[in-house]
């Protein structure tokens, strides 16, 4: 292995070196004179020994990662490789100069990490300001510290990369920042991609055994779900076949002739009864699996405006028939991600809830529904004037079967809002009730649908 | 009609060979998945009722063998599994409606009368008429007599499928479904306020009313009570 050092990013400028980087144009200008002096006439045996080089390294990694997901982020990182070479067959050293440049100027969320140097170690261009000291001047894997700004100054990151030798004894590396890869991977966990995996190296050190840990980790996570997924549908299976047998019996039992009335209404009553009872199993199980995450690969682009106005004008005759006033108020174009179908449902639920609970004493009912953007956030509210929930009963409303005392004369389950949190949940937004002066005011924040996000 | 039922609980499957035969259809019945499979792509039905957890194969892999095989007989699906992911499973893979178990009879029956006729409409329809209520859907205007009826961008939908299925029973959760895209259970009675705001409109200056309230089950829009 090699020893690995300090060095830091480009946009901090502390070089290793004494020499100062020299300015872009300069580099440029050298670059295109070493071009016309020596690339053009060797270029296509360069360029064929550095692809030769790319793809033994590619098939060695294929033969030699017994993991399908290490085989695939290692193939990203060749192909970033494989990009870049062809970019030097085509436009020479001056091309690649330009091109790492130009992939290094973004800011480094994406964790990879650049750098053309010289034979001596001296950078041409790239996030790197100099070569790791160190590392060996050989194509082949290493291991090494980079200083990125972090929350509390400087922080010093574990980074691995890749090392190629250009002809003309020129070094390209690419690599990646291990941090930054991992935190990514969390959050494409977290975001409900399940399977993904934090990429691995084969480089056997702790970062890699890190690296290994963290991945069984999710396995068994994902395994759990997968088996509390089958549970649900187990369950439910189970459990409804027998509900929908009595209910079958009662219909037949409701057709058979001679019946009295009194008869009929008892019937009638227990298929109600049976229903009932349907509709509290069937929310239980919507709650679990939007808990669960289950399915969340049914999300896509949606407006949350357009989305709450449509739910609205599907209670709007209700409210009015009610005496409430149902008041829109949804700025356009805000983008979430989303489940197309849940969403509706937790926002039913909360007009439901403003129905049922949000009539206001003095008169003068209403209801608002407000979409909005607010610090990069997309939010939604729903208000009533009714009595509201007193602020030491707003955390346990959201856990299920919980109905406050003044409620109990109305139907209902105490399910409505565990459903609105699980749905948030699965949604990476937020949900807060707060006093709407006079009344109740529903509050959920989601991340804002952004293009790069995509 | 000749309808296919595949379902393993003996007691759901008499109770819907019952239920169906007493409603008129002549019923074939299969409590295994293959067996299924092979009535289904021999036998000339009219509609397919399957369950979706069978014995040996599953009944989204019955459709989508059926689907392969360019046989396009109707087919509804019956669930347990009532999440809406599961619905939209279902649907995509080949199902033209989906009834989450247990469910009400007539709501049963008013889905397999609507997939009959789905296969006998005359798709280039551009006008809609029951009785003297005739609905325009390039001008997307209704008229009942020479008088015109103003309808919102919804009620005119609603009354558009109503129109389709002129004749026959259409449930609360048919409409909630087909005219909203929506696939939950509302509670409120959502639907019921927006059939009556539209029956104020179509129905409520005239002389015989077509749109009726069917006890227990639905809507029917039809000519005479
Ligand atoms: N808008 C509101 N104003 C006042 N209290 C409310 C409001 N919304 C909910 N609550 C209180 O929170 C409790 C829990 O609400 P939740 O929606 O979870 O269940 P529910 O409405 O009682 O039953 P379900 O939604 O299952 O039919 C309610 O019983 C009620 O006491
Ligand atoms: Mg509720």
């Amino acid at each position: 292995m090699p020893h690995a050092t300090a060095v830091t990013i480009a946009e901090k400028l502390r070089l290793p070196a004494a020499r100062p980087l020299p300015s872009a144009a300069a580099l440029l200008r050298r670059a295109q004179r070493l071009v016309r002096t020596h690339a053009f006439r060797l270029a296509g045996l360069y360029f064929a020994v550095f692809v030769l080089s790319v793809l033994g390294v590619l098939f060695f990694v294929y033969w030699t990662s017994a993991d399908f997901v290490e085989r695939q982020t290692e193939t990203t990182l060749d192909a970033e490789i494989s990009g870049l070479a062809e970019q030097y067959a085509q436009r020479g050293l001056s091309g690649l100069v330009q091109i790492v440049a130009a992939r290094s100027a973004g800011d480094r969320g994406d964790g990879m990490l650049y750098l053309v140097a010289t034979a001596e170690g001296r950078p041409l261009a790239g996030n790197i300001t100099g070569w790791p000291v160190g590392a060996s001047a050989s194509a082949g894997s290493l291991s090494f510290q980079i200083e990125v700004p972090g929350k509390r100054g400087e922080e010093s990151h574990p980074a691995r990369a890749k090392l190629f030798v250009i002809p003309d004894g020129y070094r390209l590396l690419v690599g990646r920042d291990i941090v930054e890869e991992v935190n990514r991977t969390a959050e494409r966990v977290i975001a409900g991609n399940l399977s993904d995996r934090v990429p691995r190296l084969g480089t056997a050190d702790e970062f890699d055994q890190l690296a290994a840990n963290l991945n069984s980790m999710l396995d068994q996570i994902e395994r759990l779900m997968a088996g509390m997924r089958e549970v649900t549908d187990n369950v439910a299976h189970d459990l409804k076949t027998p509900l929908a047998r009595l209910r079958a019996r009662l219909e037949l039992a409701l057709l058979a002739p001679g019946n009295t009335a009194a008869q009929i209404e008892a019937i009638r009553a227990a298929i109600g009864e049976a229903d009932r009872m349907l509709a509290t199993f069937n929310a239980l199980l919507s709650i679990a699996e939007a808990e669960a995450g289950a399915g969340s690969e049914a999300a896509e682009r949606l407006d949350l405006g357009e989305l709450a106005a449509a739910v609205a004008e599907l209670y709007e005759p209700v409210a009015e028939e009610k005496g409430f006033a149902m008041r829109l108020n949804c700025a356009p174009g805000v983008l979430i991600r989303g489940d197309r179908h849940l969403l509706p449902q937790a926002l039913a639920n909360l007009l439901d809830n403003a129905l049922k609970y949000g009539a206001s004493p003095a008169g003068g009912s209403e209801i608002t529904v407000a979409v909005l953007r607010e610090g990069g956030r997309a939010v939604l509210e729903v208000g009533d004037r009714g009595p509201g929930i007193p602020e030491r009963d707003r955390e346990a409303v959201f856990d299920r079967f919980v109905r406050l005392e003044p409620s109990r004369s109305t139907p209902g389950n105490g399910l409505g809002l565990s459903l609105v949190r699980a749905v948030a949940h699965r949604h990476h937004a937020t949900v807060a009730l707060a006093d709407n002066r006079p009344g109740l005011r529903v509050r959920l924040e989601f991340p804002e649908w952004t293009a790069a996000a995509e | 009609m000749k309808l296919l039922v595949i379902e393993d609980d003996r007691e759901t499957a008499a109770y819907l060979v019952k239920g169906l035969s007493e409603s008129g259809y002549t019923v074939d019945h299969s409590g295994d998945g293959r067996e299924g499979l092979f009535l289904a792509t021999s036998g000339s039905y009219d509609a397919i009722v399957l369950d979706r957890m069978l014995p040996g194969m599953d009944g989204l892999a019955i459709l989508g063998a059926l689907r392969a095989a360019q046989i396009r007989t109707p087919a509804l699906i019956l669930s347990a599994l009532g999440s809406v992911d599961d619905r939209v499973k279902g649907l995509r893979s080949g199902g033209d409606d989906y009834l989450v178990k247990p469910f009400a009879f007539s709501e049963l029956l008013a889905r397999i009368e609507a997939l009959l006729r789905r296969g006998t409409q005359a798709p280039a329809e551009t006008r809609l008429r029951v009785a003297d209520l005739e609905l325009d859907l390039l001008t997307r205007t209704v008229k009942r007599g020479d008088k015109i009826i103003e309808l919102l961008p919804r009620e005119f939908q609603l009354l558009e499928y109503l129109m389709r299925n002129a004749g026959h029973v259409v449930t609360r959760t048919m409409l909630l479904e087909n005219v909203w895209d929506y696939h939950f259970d509302p509670q409120t009675n959502v639907i019921d306020v927006h059939v009556s705001r539209l029956r104020q409109k179509i129905d409520k200056q005239f002389e015989h009313p077509l749109l009726h309230t069917v006890r227990g089950a639905g809507y029917c829009l039809r000519a005479g009570a």
